[in-house]
């Protein structure tokens, strides 16, 4: 039997994949740079009202990230699609549930790790504290990997549809609803004086959750878009 | 062994083909023939599990394929009318993680003998992408090489290729059968094996 070991067949995709991110940087970066012109558009547009600015602060990040994570998720399976790689993983004597994890992490660590990093940076503009800062940061380290499991099941539905892009969209931003509503709770919760704890567990349970069911199910999807 | 019994199959509501029949073992060669449209792609991805049929029977040793899934990938190789290489990896990167995920640890030495065969010497380390098709073709099928299955499924293999890559294929195909493989094949350019008899299927 020639199957890999779990973390062997893991490396290998997440390696290649990463390898094939940093050959088309452009990619990389459109979804960083989106995220930081929507966070940074709104202070222009609404005024520099501090007390409003600061108030807004924790949805407003959000809702960017969550529109940011929506941009790469065509990406995801399209260009492996296409070129037929994707089906000669189908093919693999290895687990499709655990390729497609595999691809799940790379495209978090290129897609949605950047923003968890970038994020504080953003929040200072608008006059951030500290400790509202490092809540923001957890709660996108918790919430973008939700955000690419879920997006994932939408991308491989919409796998080789056309305008496939603005598809995935409307599917998947109703199922990150209750993302958005735990990951800007708990940053607001914080800085209204309450423990943020409950808002985060509830966002580690989703994760937990969406990475044990949403691999299969993105696999099976798969399979019925390559048919 | 490899057997199909009433394989039907539709695409989309339209019938491809139905009541197929036909069974191949160690050390035979068969060719898909039909006309544009007439379904042997179809029934190459049938066979390899990535189409449901609609109805009938494939088993490999006796055992449904559906059943066996990855054991029966990892007894089985099949090229498709994509090259499924990476333009933005070189030749050696690429095969490497085909080989990877076939299972198989390769060093890179073998991986470069293996393209040198293919005559793509000098070419090893170059990004698939300033390849020409045929190149690409050649990169794609040193995975026959490197990847050691009984059964290919090859979807025309000779797509782009010149004509010493062809007399190259079919001394690769040769090889495989004297090493009691099986190779299901379709294409519309002639290709013969020396010394084995080509099984031939027509799909109407």
């Amino acid at each position: 039997m020639n199957q890999l070991s779990l973390l062997g067949l893991i490396s290998l995709v997440v390696r290649r994949d990463l390898v094939l991110a940093m050959r088309r940087r452009a990619d990389v970066l459109t979804t960083l740079i989106f995220f930081v012109m929507v966070v940074s558009l709104f202070p222009l547009g609404v005024g520099p009202e501090m007390e409003m600015l600061r108030k807004m602060a924790p949805g407003l990040v959000w809702v960017s990230a969550l529109l940011a994570s929506m941009l790469s998720l065509g990406r995801m399976f399209s260009a492996d699609y296409l070129d037929g790689t994707l089906e000669q993983m189908m093919l693999a004597p290895q687990s499709l549930a655990i390729v497609v994890l595999s691809k799940i992490l790379a495209h978090w660590m290129v897609s949605g790790f950047p923003l968890v990093i970038i994020a504080p940076v953003l929040g200072m503009q608008f006059d951030m504290s500290a400790q509202a800062l490092w809540v923001l940061m957890i709660t996108l380290l918790l919430g973008t990997p939700i955000l690419s499991v879920i997006g994932a099941a939408g991308a491989a539905l919409t796998l080789g549809l056309r305008g496939g892009g603005a598809l995935v969209s409307l599917l998947v931003l109703p199922l990150c609803i209750p993302v958005l509503i735990f990951g800007a709770g708990a940053v607001e919760s914080v800085v209204s004086g309450i423990n943020a704890g409950s808002n985060l567990a509830l966002l580690g349970a989703i994760l937990v959750m969406a990475l044990a069911f949403m691999p299969w199910i993105t696999a099976h999807a798969l399979r019925i878009s390559l048919e | 062994m490899l057997e199909i019994s009433n394989l039907a199959c539709n695409r989309g509501d339209h019938l491809l083909f139905s009541d197929l029949n036909f069974s191949i073992s160690a050390g035979q060669l068969l060719q898909v023939q039909g006309a544009n449209g007439s379904g042997k792609t179809s029934l190459l991805r049938t066979l390899c599990g990535l189409v449901i049929p609609a109805m009938g029977e494939i088993k490999w040793r006796g055992q449904d394929i559906h059943e066996l899934d990855e054991k029966f990938y990892a007894e089985m190789i099949y090229l498709g009318h994509s090259n499924a290489i990476k333009d933005e990896l070189n030749a050696v990167e690429n095969l490497r993680i085909s080989a990877g995920l076939a299972g198989c640890k390769l060093d890179d030495k073998q991986i470069i003998a293996a393209l040198r065969r293919m005559g793509l010497r000098g070419r090893e380390m170059l990004p698939v992408r300033v390849l020409s098709q045929g190149q690409c073709r050649r990169v794609a099928l040193a995975r026959l090489l490197l990847i050691n299955v009984s059964l290919w499924i090859l979807d025309e293999p000779l797509t782009a290729l010149d004509v010493s890559a062809v007399g190259l294929m079919q001394e690769l195909i040769g090889e495989h059968l004297a090493n009691k493989g099986m190779v299901i094949y379709t294409t519309h350019q002639p290709l013969e094996v020396a010394g084995v008899e080509t099984q031939r299927l027509a799909l109407s």
